[in-house]
């Protein structure tokens, strides 16, 4: 086989044939269904969740991950964070002309592994080259099938004031690991991104028949956005207080650094949730059992079911308001 | 900020916030006057909204911003010159992240690099000339804003390239002093405090001599302050101390890392490759040898004399960026904050820089939105 | 007007040092703290250190700001 990828790969000859069979399929174990055009799948609910998510990370390689690993917790952890139980992915991939096949293999099977890995499994799948400089290296589009959980659901109509607030672990591990895998401003960390599918935690949680009555995976904007959105969307007040957010050192000193906040950074393997208070402990030794989880920590209260905002609580003792994220971070002097 | 050497018991900061508070209201209700302090530093406007300060002493101490945020007093015709030398193709624009969401008379940087322009971010100066080096068939220039801190900083980059010998890179400076315009605010603004809460950081390079003429001249007291909780709680302390006593001086409340004299080091580099010169500032205008440029020697890098740029007069918006950073107004007061003017929207560039009065007061002090 | 960080100098050159702040490391100059040692905390601004931090007057301020808070007279 060839090193790179060319746009001969895609044009459905010989060539895109072996691409499929010698990468695709092999790594995802599903002979069966390749042979047709739509897989058909046999689901026991009356009642299914789809999802769709589109993955363009740079680099496509950094510690903690790949797209590969991303383009598989990313869409499994939204199933899973709106009650769902994963069961299938599709995945879609844009390659640029010229990228390498080893990279590729190594993105594909890191997918396949981690996807194994999630309980769920890869039942549909497709592949298009595009001219150099169309698209930068890799771009992966996942969807997500899953099925209603029996008699239990998430439902944010019954927050009430004193529920508490809890992260499953440390927040915006994932965007300083990017970007100091980027290189581009010189930081050196030994920090990892947290990307993970979060599926079997989260059924810990369900399993257990604790009343979460909202979950969410904190990706881009980070905790403040997410939460901001909740409250807004629930017409909660929900506060947070500044010294219980657990964040890593490194984080610290990067944010530090570059003048960044914790709260707006994208985070690839946490949920928040939203649970009655009486369920506080026992939903924090659930989710310390797992690895992702090891860090979970109450993170704040719901203070009110009028006004739909988030407020931090500084160690002073002073309440602000927080936002949604206004523009992307940039790294200042000032 | 991180938390190296603050005390590990959070009461500390509240105890103080109690005892400046109370110190505060008895000397207005002595004086009929609440005391009213301006932060010079625009990372002080930042710290005391994020840490919370600012609200704690709402009703009992009056914290006005001032002009020590280098984004938010560049002149308007300099921001538009700016991104005008982005508009070449085959110049690469180097930036702080800071400068980039500006608006300028036609659009910002970020919009210009949006439509292909080769403009950069960069967390050192240094970093500019490295990009220099690797592209010798471009134009590198680099836009260099600052007050104190920042222009020894600058003066290194420019130190590399002479050093290197490198053709292809130049500075567009525009760069500001901390005494002229502290004069400038108390004589022809005559902006109405009771004191200053002086930089921390540039004060690391000018030293706390600096600052004795607001005493000598002004009878005005100062107190140079880090950006912890409890650094800025005392220093405002300090402050009302002073006055309640009557008695004004320039205390050095960052004395683990701002020396006398400052750093002499940092000041032979800075006038090693600058010199005085008048500049402009936003909302203020002109001030004789308030800023820094390239001296004449090292003029092959100087891109104001290297390219010829020209922009017209920059239209006048309701903006009043001019009056937050001389203290002559709140952000609430000025009729498009929070409405034409947001983070995402920005009309002037106190919205835009993290450290401007408008951006601060709209992430942490906002009411409503 | 100006960030800046307090970082650990881990390794030094000539003009440049490694530095450490909480965990997360990056390379900056130190033309205008050449005196200082492995160690020891500078003030760091655009990538140059500004400052060394004496940790006695750091140590110092923090024994004053408890007095302060707590002393009874104002």
């Amino acid at each position: 086989m060839d090193r790179k990828i060319t746009l001969a790969h895609g044009d459905g000859g010989e060539l895109a044939h072996k691409l499929i069979q010698q990468i695709f399929v092999s790594a995802f174990g599903n002979t069966r269904e390749s042979h047709f055009d739509a897989s058909f799948l046999s689901l026991d609910s009356g009642q299914i969740a789809v999802t769709t998510d589109s993955f363009v990370v740079k680099p496509l390689f950094f510690p903690g991950g790949d797209i590969g690993k991303i383009a598989v917790s990313g869409t499994v952890n939204d199933l899973a964070v709106a009650g769902a139980v994963p069961l299938y992915l599709t995945a879609g991939f844009i390659i640029e002309e010229g990228f390498l096949l080893a990279d590729l293999r190594q993105i594909v099977q890191s997918l396949a592994d981690e996807a194994r890995a999630a309980g769920v499994r890869v039942v549909a799948g497709d592949t298009k080259v595009v001219e150099k400089g169309s698209v930068d290296g890799v771009y992966i589009n996942t969807a997500g099938i899953g099925i209603a959980r029996s008699g239990k659901t998430v439902d944010p109509k019954t927050i009430e004031s004193g529920d508490v607030v809890i992260t499953s672990g440390t927040i915006g591990d994932h965007g300083i690991a990017i970007l100091a895998a980027r290189g581009e401003l010189g930081l050196v960390t030994d920090l990892k991104s947290d990307c993970a599918p979060l599926n079997r935690m989260i059924d810990a949680v369900m399993d257990a028949a604790i009343a979460v009555k909202m979950m969410r995976d904190p990706t881009r904007g980070g905790v403040a956005t997410t939460l901001v959105e909740i409250a807004e969307d629930f017409k909660v007040t929900i506060q947070l207080q500044e010294q219980a957010l657990p964040i890593r050192r490194e984080v610290v000193g990067a944010c530090d650094i570059l003048g960044f906040d914790p709260l707006y950074l994208a985070n690839e393997g946490k949920v928040l949730m939203i649970v009655p208070k009486a369920e506080e402990e026992r939903t924090l030794a659930i989710l310390r059992r797992f690895p992702e989880g090891a860090n979970a920590a109450t993170i704040g209260e719901v203070t009110d079911t009028e006004n739909g905002k988030l407020l931090l609580e500084t160690p002073l003792g002073s309440r602000r308001r927080l936002h949604r994220l206004s523009g992307m971070m940039l790294p200042r002097i000032c | 900020m991180q938390t190296l050497f603050e005390p590990q018991d959070p009461a500390v900061a509240k105890k103080l916030a109690q005892k400046l508070i109370h110190l505060a209201d008895s000397y207005r209700e002595r004086t009929g006057i609440m005391p009213t302090f301006m932060e010079v530093c625009g990372s002080h406007t930042m710290a005391l909204a994020r840490t919370g300060v600012k609200l704690i002493l709402q009703g009992h101490v009056r914290l006005l911003s001032g002009p020590g945020c280098p984004v938010c007093v560049t002149d308007q015709k300099q921001i538009d010159a700016m991104i005008e030398l982005a508009e070449s193709d085959d110049r690469i624009v180097c930036t702080f992240g800071d400068m980039i969401r500006v608006p300028g008379s036609k659009r910002s940087l970020q919009s210009a690099k949006t439509e292909g322009r080769d403009i950069r971010i960069v967390y050192s100066p240094l970093d500019a000339v490295r990009i220099a080096e690797e592209n010798p068939d471009r134009d590198v220039v680099f836009l260099g804003v600052g007050f104190e801190t920042t222009v020894p900083v600058l003066a290194a980059a420019l130190q590399l390239a002479y050093k290197k010998q490198l053709k292809n890179f130049s500075m567009w400076a525009t760069t500001k002093l901390v005494q002229p315009v502290l004069r400038t605010l108390l004589t022809e603004k005559h902006v109405k405090i009771n004191g200053f809460l002086l930089p921390g950081h540039v004060s690391i390079v000018l030293g706390q001599h600096a600052y004795q003429f607001l005493v000598d001249e002004f009878q005005m007291p100062g107190v140079i302050s880090g950006f912890e909780t409890v650094e800025m709680l005392s220093a405002i302390y300090q402050l009302v101390k002073m006055l309640d006593a009557d008695h004004p001086a320039i205390m050095n409340n960052y004395k683990s890392v701002v020396r006398e004299n400052g750093n002499p080091a940092a000041q032979k580099l800075m006038f090693d490759y600058f010199e005085p010169c008048d500049e402009a500032w936003r909302g203020i205008g002109m001030i004789p040898q308030s800023g820094l440029d390239i001296r004449e020697k090292y003029a092959a890098y100087n891109a104001k004399k290297k390219f010829k740029i020209e922009v017209g007069e920059p239209k006048k918006t309701r903006c009043r960026c001019g009056d937050m950073i001389c203290g002559l107004a709140t952000p609430e007061e000025c009729i498009l904050f929070g409405k034409a003017c947001t983070p995402l929207h920005p009309v002037g560039p106190c919205m835009v820089s993290t450290e401007g009065a408008c951006s601060a007061h709209y992430a942490y002090m906002r009411k409503d939105g | 007007m100006c960030v800046g960080v307090p970082a650990k100098v881990i390794e030094k050159k000539d003009y440049t040092a490694l530095v450490d702040v909480m965990g997360t490391r990056m390379e900056v100059g130190i033309i205008f703290v050449p005196d200082v040692e492995i160690g020891e905390y500078i003030i760091v601004h655009a990538g140059q250190g500004m400052s060394i931090i004496d940790q006695n007057f750091a140590q110092a301020s923090i024994h004053e700001w408890e007095k302060m808070a707590s002393a009874n007279v104002i």
